[in-house]
């Protein structure tokens, strides 16, 4: 079965597009990458998913089920992370976290101090007093301390320090390593590329590519390192060049062939050719085509 | 029951502020009533020739000398203004603080209902309401227990009924209103409780004006009306009360269909 599944989803805000015949397809089970920088949709994305915002057209489904009809039920299968935690003033992080699930009308007790134990979250504390990366921590509880079959997590590391992010990321896989199904939107191309087997790039509110990362990584184009010097201009395909001390470094996606030929004609020294980095792949999905 | 908890813990403060507030006033008026009383005549000449105020206020029906007729007008006052301006301030902000203070993402992501949220929070705003208004009916009584006076148990009694069920009606239109705020709930609570109150004292100056008298919840409040006639105006009640649904009604069909900011 698919957790997530959107078929055509559209959202405007007003004249404003937020994503446009958005299609996506998350197994169950999966470890998902959702890409895409500041305002490409993915926010819009997990809203709609949420139940938070209400769809223009199109349509969405959590677990086969239609997230504008009874989203309350379909919610108690997700746990959420926003990417900017915010909680009312005044509770303690004991009290938001039981606040939380009390609101699931779940006894969440138990799991909640073992993560707070991994993420080392002093529970005591005013949540007005905490820092960014600790709010994040509450929010993590809050959205793992459930065991939801599904987690949605958005820009779950801004905030947390190298060490909180491994163990953040230990706690998923271990997650998903017992049937959860992760979410997982950011604009952190090494978080997904390390983390994720599958992942959508979202461009202007629609998906653009969605495969496993490996796929994505192993692209059409090539990361082509050279020393020496060659001609390149005219050449179709090149784009991202990067001058350095007595080479150049490049994206290409042309023909091999014309490639080899200009290569010959010019002075290498030495060559390498290898696969680009989902950084790269990225960059070369998101530049336009006029760009490119 | 989980929301409802919550709001009346969020709100305590403010519950425990405002309820002071109304029963410290409250008080006062009552404990000076003794020395007042001793300036009878005085008082009287005072508040009988204050040309259109005095019967803005009702002024002209009550007689100062009967501990009821002052209660009726100086202590109504307290809880007109100060109740109504708690009610709505409270009921405005209920639903609207949510995406205001950014939490509307942590409560929603939860599964509970729009219409869950609404009803458990409509709750608390009146239980809020309700404790305040026991507790400043409590403390008026005491209050006039200590002066010695006889309670006017009837009068004391409509006249807090009254005004409680004003609180309810302005918390009703606050809390209608609130389901389409995103921002700037204070103004809107404050704007309609201080607009309403300064209606009825219009439609007490002038003829003309009498219509607005259906319009304003503070009309049914009206201490002289009240214990001149011994009963509340049933009809204007009755009229609150609808406008009251009505506003709920507008929450509970505005509110789920709502895109969450």
């Amino acid at each position: 079965m698919e957790a997530i599944k959107t078929v055509d989803l559209t959202k405007y805000y007003g004249k404003a597009r937020g994503i446009t015949n958005l299609n996506l397809s998350v197994r169950e089970g999966d470890f998902f990458g959702f890409i895409g920088p500041n305002g490409a949709g993915k926010s819009t994305t997990i809203r709609t998913l949420l139940g938070l915002i209400r769809p223009t057209s199109g349509e969405a489904y959590i677990f086969g089920k239609n997230v504008t009809v009874k989203p309350e039920l379909i919610r108690r299968d997700i746990g959420y992370l926003p990417s900017e935690a915010a909680f009312y003033s005044g509770m303690r992080v004991s009290e938001i976290l039981k606040l939380s699930a009390d609101l699931r009308g779940k006894d969440c007790g138990a799991e909640a101090k073992r993560l707070c134990e991994r993420l080392e979250l002093d529970t005591t504390r005013k949540v007005s007093e905490l820092s960014f990366g600790n709010r994040k921590k509450v929010a993590i509880v809050c959205a793992l301390q459930s065991e939801p079959s599904l987690l949605i997590l958005d820009e779950p590391t801004s905030g947390l320090d190298p060490l909180m992010q491994r163990e953040f990321f230990e706690i998923l896989r271990e997650r998903n390593k017992n049937g959860a199904t992760v979410f997982l939107s950011s604009h952190v191309l090494s978080e997904v590329q390390h983390n994720c087997a599958r992942a959508a790039i979202v461009r202007e509110g629609t998906v653009i590519a969605c495969d496993s990362v490996d796929s994505l990584a192993r692209a059409n184009a090539k990361r082509v390192t050279l020393c020496g010097t060659a001609e390149l201009s005219g050449l179709e395909g090149v784009r991202d060049i990067q001058k350095t001390d007595g080479g150049a470094s490049f994206l290409f996606s042309g023909e091999t062939e014309e490639l080899l030929k200009r290569l010959s004609e010019g002075k290498i020294l030495d060559l390498t050719i290898s696969e680009p980095d989902l950084e790269e792949i990225f960059i070369h999905y998101y530049l336009k085509e006029d760009e490119k | 029951m989980t929301i409802v908890k919550h709001e009346l813990r969020q709100g305590r403060v403010s519950l425990l502020i405002w309820t002071c507030a109304i029963v410290l006033l409250l008080g006062i008026n009552v404990l000076l009533y003794p020395e007042l009383k001793s300036q009878l005549d005085d008082v009287n000449d005072m508040f009988s020739s204050m040309g259109s105020f005095t019967a803005a206020f009702g002024m002209d029906r009550l007689s100062f000398g009967m501990f009821k007729d002052y209660y009726a007008l100086e202590c109504g006052s307290v809880l007109g203004l100060g109740g109504g301006i708690f009610a709505s301030l409270l009921a405005a902000g209920m639903l609207s603080k949510e995406e205001k203070e950014h939490t509307a993402e942590f409560l929603l992501a939860h599964p509970v209902s729009r219409k869950r949220i609404i009803s458990e929070k409509l709750a608390a705003v009146f239980a809020e309401i309700t404790v305040m208004n026991l507790i400043v009916f409590a403390m008026a009584i005491g209050c006039t227990k200590a002066i010695g006076e006889e309670i006017p148990w009837k009068e004391a009694g409509l006249i807090h009924i009254a005004y409680y069920i004003l609180q309810l009606e302005l918390a009703g239109i606050c809390f209608g209103i609130s389901a389409f705020l995103r921002r700037g709930s204070v103004g809107v609570g404050l704007g309609l409780a201080i607009t309403l109150y300064f209606l009825s004292l219009i439609a007490n100056i002038t003829e003309s004006a009498k219509p607005l008298k259906y319009v304003t919840p503070y009309s049914y409040c009206e201490g002289a009306d009240i214990v001149t006639n011994g009963s509340l105006d049933w009809v204007k009640v009755s009229l609150g009360l609808a406008i009251c649904a009505l506003c709920v009604l507008a929450a509970y069909l505005k509110y789920p269909r709502k895109d969450i900011q």
